[in-house]
C-alpha cells in the first residue's frame, strides 16, 4: 500500500518509536518568539542544560512589538521587558534573533518562507499554533506548548504521537473576487472549528495546485482553525520556484540533490486517509464571520443562521456567540457599517496581499467612519511595499503602512480594536476579546476587508467587479 | 523538572456550561506578558469574571460562592484556539487539578498533561449528567481515579471509564516528564543526526 505524504515526512524523522510510548520526532528547525519562550529557558537554567542545537533555532520578535516608531524603546513596560528578555536568552543560549530592528524581523510564520528556511520535507515547530502556515511546502509544521519549547530546546526532539490523516480536495474554477482566504473560511464553516480535531491534514485538487505559495501559506494557516494539527500541500515547481534563490535555500550541488529530494513528496496514488473530504470551487463565494470562532462563517450574501437551527444544547452557546457580536438570527450582513479594517497577520501580510489590496485600492479613498491598519508582516515586506511604491497607494486611500508585527491579531501590543466596535479584519481568529476586550472581529479575505474600508461597511467584492478599474488587474 | 503527581481525587466541581471554550476567554493575550510560569490564576476567565473596571461580575460562575474545587466541568471542544501553555498555567494556578470535557482541542490537551493538569473526556451523555448533578447539588462530589482511570459521580454512582494515553498516565502517577525521558534516549537522538 502506498504511503500519504505526511507519513513520508513523518516516518523520515522518527528518532525512535518503542511500544506504548510516543514516538521521538526530530525536529530540522524550531522557531521561537518572545511570548511562548522565556519559561522555557528559565526550564533550561533550572535543569542545567544547553540548546542541544542552536544553529537549528531561529528566533524574532513579533507579538508584542509596536506598529509605529519601532527604533523608538518599548513603551509598554511588559512588553518590553519580554523582547528584552528574548534578547538575553538568545544572547546567553547561542541563539541567532531577528530582533527588532533587523531587516530579517518579522511574523515568524511570515520570515521563516521568505528566508528560504522553510522548505519541503522537513519538521517545524514553534511555541505558536499558526505554525501549521509552514506545512505550505511540503512539510509537517505544527505548534505546540512551551513545555514543549522547552523540551525541543533541549533535545531537539518532540514526544508525538502520530495523528490520524485527512485529506481535503478542492476541484473547479474559483470565482472572480474569491481567493485561498474564503476557500479556508469557507471549509472551516463546513467542518467546524472542531472538525479536524486529531488530524493532520493534506490540502489537495487543482484549485489548491492552482494558487501561490502565498495563497496555500493562507490555507494552511488557518488549519488549526479547524481544530487541525497542522495542514499540509505537496510541493510542485511553484514550490520549487519561490525557494530558489532565497537566503537560506540550499544553493549549486546541494539544491539539485533537494530539488531530487523534494520531487519524491506526494501521497501516492493507492495511499488511505482516515478521512476524505471534497469540495467544489465553484460553490464557494466570498466569506465572512458572523460569530466568535472561525466555524462561524457564511458566503457575503447569506444571512446569519436561526438559532432555533441548531441542537437544543448548542443554543445557549450560538445565542450567547450573537449577542456578543450585537448580531441577530436571519440578518443580511452586507450593507453593516463598520469601524475597523485590519490587514495583516500571519494569515494575509504577505507582499502577494498588500499588491492585492493596493491594486483594488489606487485612486479610491477610505470610507470617513473607519480606521484602517496595514501592518506588513515582515521588515522585508515592509520595504519590498515601499520599493514597489505601494505605501503611497496606502496613504493617499487613507490606510497607512504601519511597521511589522502580529498588531491587531491579537492585540497584544497598542494596537487594540475598541470595545464594541466592528472589525473587518484579515487574520485568523475572532475570538470574544482577540482584537481588544468586547472588540467585535469579522474574518474576511483582504478584497473583502479593502472593500469594506472603501465604502465604510460590509460589501460584496464582486460589486465592483463590473467596474474597469477593477476589471483591469 | 518533574511534573506534580497526580492519582486520585475526590472534590465538589465548578460548572461552566459553554462551548467552544477558546485559550482567550482562558487566559486573554495581553495577560501573557509574564515571563514565568505563576500568577496566571488571577487572570483565569479574566473578560468573564471582570468587568472593565476590574469589579467581579456577580453572575459568572467563579465569583459565585456556591461552587467550588478542583475540577472543573465545561461544554465541548474545550481550549480550542491557540498553542498558548498559560491556559494550562492559568487553570492550574487557579487551583484546578481536572477539566472535564466531553471533547477538547489537541494542543490544550497535550499542555494540560505536560503540567499535571489532567483533562478527562467523558461521553456527551455522562457530561449533561454531571452538569445535572451539580445544578441540583451545588456540592455534589466527583471522584477521579487516575490509576483505574474512571471517573464517578459520587451521589448518583454514575461512572464512567476515560482514556489517557499509558505513557502519559505514567508521567502523571510518577511525576517524570517528556525531557527526562529523551534524554535518555540520546545516543539515538545523536545517532540519527549521523544518517
Ligand atoms: S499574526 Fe496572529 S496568529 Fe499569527 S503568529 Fe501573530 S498572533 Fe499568532
Amino acid at each position: 500500500m502506498g504511503q500519504t505524504l505526511f507519513d513520508k515526512i513523518w516516518d523520515a524523522h522518527v528518532v525512535s518509536n518503542n511500544e506504548g510510548f510516543p514516538d521521538i520526532l526530530y525536529i530540522d528547525t524550531h522557531f521561537i518568539h518572545e511570548v511562548t519562550s522565556p519559561q522555557a529557558f528559565d526550564g533550561l537554567r533550572q535543569r542545567g542544560l544547553p540548546v542541544f542545537r542552536p544553529k537549528q533555532t531561529v528566533a524574532t520578535a513579533d507579538h508584542n512589538v509596536p506598529t509605529w516608531d519601532q527604533h523608538l524603546p518599548i513603551k509598554e513596560e511588559l512588553s518590553r521587558y519580554q523582547v528584552d528578555m528574548l534578547t538575553k536568552n538568545c544572547a546567553e543560549f547561542g541563539v541567532e534573533l531577528y530582533g527588532l530592528g533587523h531587516p530579517y524581523q518579522g511574523i515568524v510564520h511570515v520570515i521563516g518562507p521568505e528566508l528560504g528556511i522553510t522548505r519541503p520535507g522537513c519538521t517545524y515547530v514553534c511555541g505558536d499554533s499558526h505554525t501549521s502556515t509552514h506545512g505550505a511546502f511540503g512539510a509537517i509544521a505544527f505548534g505546540i506548548g512551551t513545555s514543549q519549547v522547552e523540551q525541543v530546546l533541549a533535545t531537539q526532539c518532540l514526544l508525538q504521537q502520530r495523528p490520524k490523516r485527512m485529506k481535503i480536495e478542492v476541484n473547479g474554477q474559483l470565482q472572480k473576487g474569491v481567493g485561498a482566504k474564503d476557500i479556508i473560511l469557507y471549509i472551516i464553516s463546513k467542518i467546524s472549528a472542531a472538525g479536524g480535531t486529531g488530524y493532520f491534514v493534506e490540502y489537495a485538487g487543482d484549485t489548491i495546485r492552482s494558487l501561490s505559495m502565498e495563497g496555500r501559506m493562507t490555507i494552511c494557516n488557518m488549519s488549526i482553525e479547524m481544530g487541525a494539527r497542522g495542514g499540509l500541500i505537496a510541493p510542485d515547481q511553484t514550490t520549487i520556484d519561490y525557494v530558489k534563490g532565497r537566503e537560506f535555500a540550499p544553493k549549486g550541488e546541494e539544491w539539485d540533490k533537494a530539488v531530487a529530494y523534494w520531487q519524491t513528496l506526494y501521497s501516492d496514488a493507492d495511499a488511505q486517509f482516515d478521512s476524505e473530504l471534497y469540495f467544489d470551487a465553484a460553490d464557494i463565494e466570498p466569506m465572512i464571520t458572523y460569530g466568535t470562532n472561525p466555524g462561524m462563517g457564511i458566503g457575503i450574501t447569506q444571512h446569519v443562521p436561526e438559532t432555533a437551527s441548531f441542537e437544543a444544547k448548542e443554543q445557549g452557546s450560538y445565542a450567547k456567540a450573537l449577542n456578543y457580536m450585537g448580531l441577530h438570527d436571519d440578518e443580511s450582513l452586507i450593507g453593516k457599517p463598520i469601524d475597523y479594517v485590519f490587514i495583516g497577520s500571519c494569515t494575509n501580510s504577505r507582499i502577494e496581499d498588500l499588491r492585492e489590496v493596493a491594486a483594488f485600492v489606487k485612486g479610491k479613498h477610505k470610507a470617513d467612519n473607519v480606521t484602517v491598519w496595514v501592518v506588513p508582516g515582515s521588515k522585508q515586506v515592509q520595504i519590498q511595499a515601499i520599493e514597489e511604491g505601494l505605501d503611497k497607494i496606502f496613504e493617499a486611500a487613507g490606510f497607512p503602512l504601519r511597521e511589522p508585527g502580529c498588531s491587531a491579531c491579537l492585540g497584544m501590543n497598542e494596537d487594540k480594536i475598541p470595545a464594541g466596535k466592528y472589525c473587518v479584519s484579515t487574520s485568523n481568529r475572532n475570538f470574544e476579546g482577540r482584537q481588544g476586550p468586547n472588540s467585535r472581529t469579522l474574518l474576511a479575505s483582504p478584497l473583502t476587508a479593502a472593500a469594506a474600508a472603501i465604502t465604510g461597511k460590509v460589501t460584496d467584492i464582486r460589486a465592483f467587479l463590473s467596474e474597469s478599474e477593477f476589471a483591469e488587474f | 523538572m518533574a511534573t506534580k503527581i497526580f492519582k486520585h481525587l475526590q472534590t465538589s466541581v465548578v460548572p461552566l456550561p459553554i462551548e467552544n471554550i477558546d485559550t482567550d476567554q482562558i487566559i486573554p493575550a495581553r495577560f501573557l506578558k509574564a515571563t514565568t510560569r505563576e500568577g496566571f490564576g488571577n487572570n483565569l476567565f479574566r473578560d468573564w469574571r471582570f468587568d472593565e473596571n476590574d469589579n467581579p461580575k456577580e453572575d459568572f460562575v467563579l465569583n459565585h460562592p456556591t461552587y467550588s474545587g478542583k475540577i472543573l466541568v465545561a461544554g465541548k471542544n474545550f481550549g480550542c484556539g491557540s498553542s498558548r501553555e498559560h491556559a494550562a498555567w492559568a487553570i492550574s494556578d487557579y487551583g484546578f487539578d481536572v477539566v472535564v470535557s466531553s471533547f477538547f482541542a489537541d494542543i490544550f490537551k497535550g499542555n494540560a498533561l505536560n503540567n499535571g493538569l489532567l483533562p478527562i473526556q467523558v461521553s456527551d451523555e455522562f457530561l449533561k449528567n454531571l452538569f445535572e448533578a451539580v445544578f441540583s447539588d451545588a456540592h455534589a462530589e466527583v471522584e477521579v481515579d487516575l490509576e483505574n482511570q474512571f471517573i464517578k459521580i459520587v451521589s448518583t454512582g454514575e461512572q464512567e471509564s476515560f482514556e489517557i494515553n499509558p505513557y502519559k498516565k505514567a508521567c502523571l502517577i510518577n511525576g517524570y516528564d517528556d525531557i527526562d525521558y529523551i534524554l535518555s534516549n540520546k545516543g539515538l537522538v545523536e545517532e540519527f543526526e549521523q544518517k
